[in-house]
């Protein structure tokens, strides 16, 4: 399967070749998917199902996860809203109705469908990766194709294991050089989406390469991954080595023993050969990169802590100018505030973006000792990770400086398990989405680093985290 | 799904960028079965204040506008989540086409599910429409196998990808071709196994 078979080819084509059922001759391809995660938003696609009388061809490359709609507190008490209890029941039941295997509500190894993936070894390199969710692309930083579909996508998936596609561009973004102490993957990404804009990957496949992306570890990798879409691409990859092999190895759900030392030679062959075409080249120095906050309502609406808010009078045309009031109206901001005067009112760490336990062990060093200022959240990535987060006595840290400790899922990221940031309050966040009333209807988001929201939390306004981690990293 | 070959109607501008998936369908809608209908809560937050009132400022509560069948907006319409709610929003509400720049990828492949038409026009003849809309303009005529966009007497060229462009026209649903193509699913199925033996889970689940 990695045989370049003549021409030189990038990871993206390898995975490509690898999945091709068909072409047909208007250039459209079926390919074959080799996971698909369904989750309670997965249930428009069921219902296709069940009004068309159709089962699922592989319920076992299908896995259910339950995060968008749980209860972060008090679940062994239940579920005391309706309407959300009939949406996490309705997984288990679809599920059980499938003979689909499900990490429910009550599974030890519940959490968020894209840290639960890797963790269990259920991500590998070399497999297409689907779900009706478009953080899907996270599950790129082990070398996979992996992409978010809409209900009639998930409902071709689970009545065919197929979908049809046609090939994206080839892009590769390079951060090159060394990035400075306390710069995470979520500033390198939102830089990067800064620079090219929301849409300006779109249509392509995104590689990430460079000195400073084989320095993440998987957890940032999948943090660099998961902004892919927010950049406009519906799939973002890192090309395996040994980080990913050594992550692997003795996952649950990973090939064991000889097939694991087959399948890792095979992984390690993926990579992009040497001189193989891109159709599009971006380059970003790591070490110019700071700490990066958004202010507006788009995620490309990012920049260095240290700057200020933009004047609209000073865009560069109508269009932009026009959205930037907009922004600014929303977000409750005058233009050339300084970004470190804006207060915020409470903060998040969590989401499929950044609750991994690197990112918990990133904002426990800025808390440790010190108290946050307003009140706010964590909720782990997963029942794992927060076990793990535990035994390392992280939840303590967070607790004695005021944030409650709570149970893992979407949460506060999209909020409709009923976690939201009250109307017109402004929350420092680990998420993903700054769009208008992401986080509950009115609410205004910053985005930044689990590490800069730590340090949003104690000094009550965005701050610049390096001057608190001096001596601590 | 129906073919699609001419949309004619009423217009109406939303002249923002990154009009992203929540700004269509906010997620706290995203429970609502389909067979509800989703007219009602597409742009809700937009189109309604807290206390459910229409705002009179959004586009589509003016009464020229109101019922409009294609919408024109600037780069990044439909960004963000996979939610094909969002597409299901605007469909009801009567929408058949959206003239963009340039769309969310995810958001583009779910209206083409639903034959709602995704056109891609420059940044210039995005900026030309809304003017043109914004000063009393209002029935654009939409033609699907010309790639054509017509108001008055001025055209424009719209782009979209063929495969799209044919699936739309001839009303093609992904599953009916699938079904025609299961021997070569197997087959490959059958090669797959030797190629990557490592890429089935096991088959005997770890449990919890």
């Amino acid at each position: 399967m990695n045989r370049t078979q003549g021409t030189p080819s990038t990871l993206f084509d390898k995975l490509w070749r690898s999945h091709e059922v068909v072409t047909r001759e208007d250039g459209a391809t079926l390919l074959w998917v080799d996971r698909h995660f369904v989750h309670e938003g997965s249930f428009h696609a069921f219902d296709q199902l069940k009004a068309l009388g159709a089962g699922v061809a592989r319920p076992d490359l299908t896995f259910g996860i339950a995060d968008h709609y749980v209860p972060t507190r008090a679940r062994s008490t239940g579920i005391p809203d309706g309407d959300i209890r009939r949406m996490v029941a309705g997984l288990s039941a679809n599920a059980a109705a499938h003979k689909i295997a499900l990490f429910g509500l009550d599974d030890p190894r519940q959490g968020i469908v894209h840290v639960v993936g890797p963790e269990q070894g259920l991500t590998l390199p070399g497999l297409l990766i689907v779900c009706g969710d478009s953080h899907t692309s996270t599950h790129g930083a082990f070398g996979a194709y992996a992409f978010g579909i809409g209900a009639s996508e998930v409902a071709h998936v689970l009545m065919t294991q197929t979908l049809w596609q046609k090939k994206p561009k080839r892009m590769r973004t390079r951060v090159d050089g060394t990035t400075g102490p306390g710069i995470g993957a979520k500033d390198i990404a939102l830089s990067i989406i800064a620079r090219i804009g929301a849409d300006g990957a779109a249509g392509h496949a995104v590689e990430y390469a460079g000195e400073a992306v084989r320095a993440l570890s998987m957890e940032g990798r999948l943090t660099l991954c998961n902004l892919s879409i927010e950049a406009g691409a519906r799939c973002g990859m890192v090309a395996p080595d040994e980080k990913t092999i050594a992550y692997l190895r003795g996952r649950p759900f990973a090939p064991a023993g000889e097939a694991f030392e087959r399948a890792a030679a095979d992984w390690l062959a993926l990579a992009s050969d040497a001189d193989a075409a891109f159709d599009r080249e971006v380059s970003l120095d790591g070490a110019d990169i700071a700490p990066v906050v958004t202010w507006g309502v788009s995620p490309e609406d990012a920049l260095p802590i240290d700057g200020v808010v933009p004047d609209p009078a000073r865009a560069a045309d109508p269009g932009r100018a026009e959205q930037i009031r907009d922004a600014l109206a929303y977000m409750n901001l005058a233009p050339g505030q300084r970004l470190t005067d804006i207060r915020v009112d409470r903060v998040f760490i969590g989401s499929c973006t950044n609750s991994r336990i690197e990112d918990l062990r990133a904002a426990a060093a800025v808390l440790a000792g010190r108290k946050a200022r307003v009140p706010g959240m964590v909720s782990p990535g997963s029942s794992l990770v927060k076990r793990r987060a535990e035994e390392e006595g992280l939840d303590r840290i967070f607790k004695e400086a005021g944030l409650e400790w709570v149970e893992s899922g979407c949460s506060m990221c999209v909020g409709i398990n009923g976690d939201q940031v009250p109307s017109g309050e402004r929350c420092a966040s680990t998420t993903n989405r700054n769009f208008k009333g992401r986080q509950g209807p009115g609410a205004r988001t910053h985005l930044m680093s689990p590490a800069m929201v730590a340090a949003a939390a104690v000094a009550g306004h965005l701050v610049d985290v390096r001057p608190l981690i001096a001596g601590r990293i | 799904m129906e073919p699609l070959r001419h949309i004619a109607g009423v217009a109406c501008p939303i002249a923002l960028a990154n009009v992203d998936t929540d700004q269509i369908l906010p997620a706290r809608f995203l429970q609502r079965p389909r067979s509800e209908g989703h007219g009602p809560v597409l742009f809700h937050d937009m189109r309604f204040d807290a206390a459910g009132k229409p705002r009179p400022e959004f586009p589509l509560n003016r009464p020229a506008w109101t019922g409009a069948r294609i919408l024109v907006a600037r780069r990044n319409f439909g960004a963000g989540s996979s939610r094909e709610s969002a597409v299901y929003a605007l469909v009801d509400y009567g929408v058949r086409c959206v003239i963009a720049p340039s769309f969310g990828d995810i958001f583009a492949a779910n209206a083409v599910n639903n034959g709602l038409l995704p056109a891609r026009v420059s940044e210039a003849a995005a900026e030309e429409l809304i003017a043109a809309l914004e000063h009393g303009a209002e029935e654009v005529a939409i033609d699907l196998e010309a790639q054509s966009i017509r108001t008055g007497n001025h055209v424009v060229a719209f782009e979209i990808d063929p495969v799209w462009r044919m699936k739309l026209l001839n009303g093609w649903n992904d599953l009916d071709l699938t079904l025609s193509y299961s021997r070569d699913i197997a087959a490959f199925v059958a090669a797959d196994a030797r190629l990557r033996p490592w890429a089935p889970p096991p088959p005997d689940l770890p449990s919890r």
